[in-house]
């Protein structure tokens, strides 16, 4: 994987200074809070409701078992020992001192990571496939690509204030699982006619408040053409994007007020303008990054371990559902799952992450990646190695076999957490995990993605589950309203709203009867429950939520 | 007639720890909300708001939240917002709640009424 290089080391180690002195100031009265705001939102820092709460890049998601480690080290030395992923494949800590996030940010550099433009009207962390590098279905590895993103875009002068945050998504497989649909630009790589490398552009994509599905800006841009292309979309976003209306200034309104062709005729007007100001020398970069994601040196070893182990049926209902097909014959791609039935999803204590970087060290080539679904994953295991790992993740209690299923849920920190949040997603998750199992039928269920927002700014991606779940402030009282249908795919939709929502007490109920009914509804077991929705519509599905009173709803 | 002026507390958080804090009748910072003042005259309330605007070294975030005087004689919070503030997170034990603070207001699932 990437590994910084002088540039890199010196840059953020300089960013730790400044931020030093900054909160010095600050804690002397040097500076006022509005202008330390920014400065430390520059730097990945917010103010939560019980304390601050520090963001952490994980670019493209891309783990190392030493900055693991280190994770691990932060979570118990300054805050309370556990961690939280998020859907952005970011890690937050919830319980920083303000005057103790210096000293993070420096443990951070120690092993090249910082929490830059993890917040900001600027270029965040650019999101990519959690199965890069390792997916038998992916044309190429999409992470040099992001690298090179994450380092032209980083400190950019002309996108630190952008209208509004900037998120960028790329995939290398034909299987979106980077939700690209649902980003400023979604990037997917393809290869023209010649067989060429290039990316299918995608412009405008967005949940929150307004959300809105990215359409193609081009179908087959060169991948010489990337910089000055995405650096053209911006240009164009910087000026046209509104700035008088915090809730108008994404560019899926720009796209959307200004209509498609007018933006894209924009943009291909400043590429024309622009392309030839670029020498190559980006291209250049990326070959070095290329050769840093390198493939580990694959083994060629029996697989008769892993069969024998099959003949076990708690691990052959992990093996199930937590691997994933690898492009290397013997190998498997490995999903832990951050989702124990009844625990906080997306969190792992420091003794967790200890057992997942040690485990990728033994097993895994050294290599972990972090999903916007808020797991973990061991991109390459060889197969004869997956008894061991079940065996050591089950001691570490990270053996669930649930992934893609109904308690595998993306949730946010709601209210439990977030100063932003309209009413609490932990909890509902935890309640819908446990009763699922009760009811020990969500292997039967299939596949099926739950998505659970605290607020309508939708960090929990609810508008592209197929079960999303909003949680509101309905005066003064929790209230969650249910869209079904969504799918954050490359056939991606945006969830259609149901009727009123339900109470704190009843959501629970009206999930269960949701799930339960597709289970009769379903033409056959591999119908899945998207697939019943799209075939049967809101119809029958509203009758479950809502009974005889359907109509009134 | 003046239209009613519903009750408040001043909260904030405090700058160099980020935990969550109410202004006292003399002019503390306190976790616990029952010491909070409860504020129920409109232009009180303004000037107290400005007191503790005046003290960007010790608090962030400062801001009225409704409250109202419980049963027991002392303020709680009547949103469920500002009653998380006085509990800490419901998925742990972690917060105000594992440092012996009472928790005040009405988080549902967690208490029962004040």
């Amino acid at each position: 994987m990437y590994r910084y290089d002088d540039f890199d080391e010196g840059f953020v180690r300089a960013r730790v200074a400044q931020f030093r002195a900054q909160v010095e100031r600050r804690i002397e009265g040097a500076l006022t809070e509005d202008e330390f705001r920014p400065l430390r939102l520059m730097n990945g820092l917010y103010l939560q409701l019980h304390a601050y709460m520090l963001r952490v890049a994980i670019p493209y998601g891309t783990l190392s078992p030493a900055q693991m480690r280190q994770l691990a080290h932060i979570a118990e030395r300054w805050d309370r020992g556990y961690g939280h992923f998020t859907t952005r494949q970011n890690i937050q800590f919830n319980w920083p001192r303000l005057k103790d996030v210096p000293d993070i940010l420096g443990a951070l550099a120690d092993v090249g990571m910082h929490a830059i433009q993890t917040s900001g009207n600027c270029v965040r962390n650019v999101t990519s496939d959690h199965f890069a590098g390792a997916a038998a279905d992916e044309i190429a590895d999409p992470r040099p690509i992001a690298e090179l993103l994450r380092q032209w875009s980083t400190d950019h002068p002309e996108f630190q204030f952008l209208p509004r945050k900037f998120k960028i998504a790329i995939t290398g497989s034909p299987n979106d699982r980077a939700v690209t649909r649902a980003h400023d630009i979604g990037l997917r790589m393809v290869r023209n006619d010649r067989g060429e490398p290039g990316f299918e552009v995608l412009v405008g994509g967005g949940l929150g408040r307004t959300p809105m599905l990215g359409q193609v800006v081009r179908d087959f841009l060169p991948q010489a053409d990337l910089l000055p292309y995405v650096e053209a979309i911006l240009g164009a976003y910087n000026l046209k994007g509104r700035r008088d209306n915090k809730y108008k200034a994404r560019l899926k309104i720009t796209v959307f007020e200004n209509g498609l062709e007018a933006f894209k005729a924009d943009v291909e007007e400043r590429f024309r303008r622009i392309r030839p100001e670029w020498s190559g020398v980006d291209q250049d970069l990326l070959r070095e990054i290329e050769a840093a994601f390198a493939p580990p040196a694959f083994r060629n070893a029996p697989v008769d371990a892993f069969e024998a182990a099959r003949a076990n049926p708690v691990f052959r209902a992990w093996a199930d559902t937590n691997l994933h097909p690898h492009r290397v014959e013997g190998y498997s791609i490995v999903t832990v799952s951050l989702k124990a039935h009844g625990a906080t999803p997306g969190d792992a204590t420091a003794h967790q992450m200890r057992v997942l970087a040690d485990l990728a060290e033994t097993y895994g080539h050294g290599e972990l990646r972090i999903s916007h679904e808020q797991n973990v994953i061991i991109p390459h295991v060889h197969k004869g190695d997956l008894p061991d790992l079940w065996a050591a993740l089950r001691e570490a209690g990270l053996a669930t076999a649930n992934v893609g299923l109904a308690s595998d849920m993306i949730v946010c920190p709601g209210m439990d957490y977030c100063a932003l949040a309209t009413a609490r997603s932990i909890p509902i998750a935890q309640q819908i995990a446990l009763r699922f199992e009760e009811l020990q039928v969500e292997h039967d269920v299939g596949p099926l993605k739950i998505k659970i927002s605290g607020c309508i700014n939708a960090c929990g991606h609810h508008h592209v589950g197929h079960i999303g779940i909003l949680g509101l402030d309905r005066a003064g009282v929790e209230n969650y309203q249910v869209t079904l249908g969504g799918d954050g795919t490359e056939r991606a939709s945006i969830g259609e709203k149901m009727g009123p929502g339900f109470a704190h007490t009843e959501i629970v109920g009206a999930v269960e009867r949701l799930v339960l009914g597709y289970l009769d509804l379903r033409l056959s077991p591999e119908e899945t429950f998207l697939e019943s929705y799209r075939r049967l519509g809101p119809e029958p599905f509203k009758a479950l939520l809502y009974g005889e009173h359907a109509d009134a709803a | 007639m003046p239209r009613s002026f519903t009750p408040k507390v001043v909260s904030a958080n405090r700058l160099l720890e980020g935990d969550a804090v109410w202004l006292t009748e003399d002019d503390r910072w306190s976790p616990d909300f029952t010491e909070a003042e409860l504020i129920e005259d409109e232009a009180h309330a303004d000037i107290r708001l400005l007191f503790a605007k005046g003290q960007p070294l010790v608090v962030v975030g400062v801001e009225l939240a409704d409250a109202a005087r419980g049963r027991d004689g002392l303020p709680y919070p009547t949103h469920f917002r500002e009653a998380f503030r006085t509990h800490g997170p419901t998925n742990y034990r972690l917060g105000k709640q594992a440092e012996g603070l009472p928790t005040r207001g009405h988080i549902p699932g967690e208490t029962a009424d004040v």
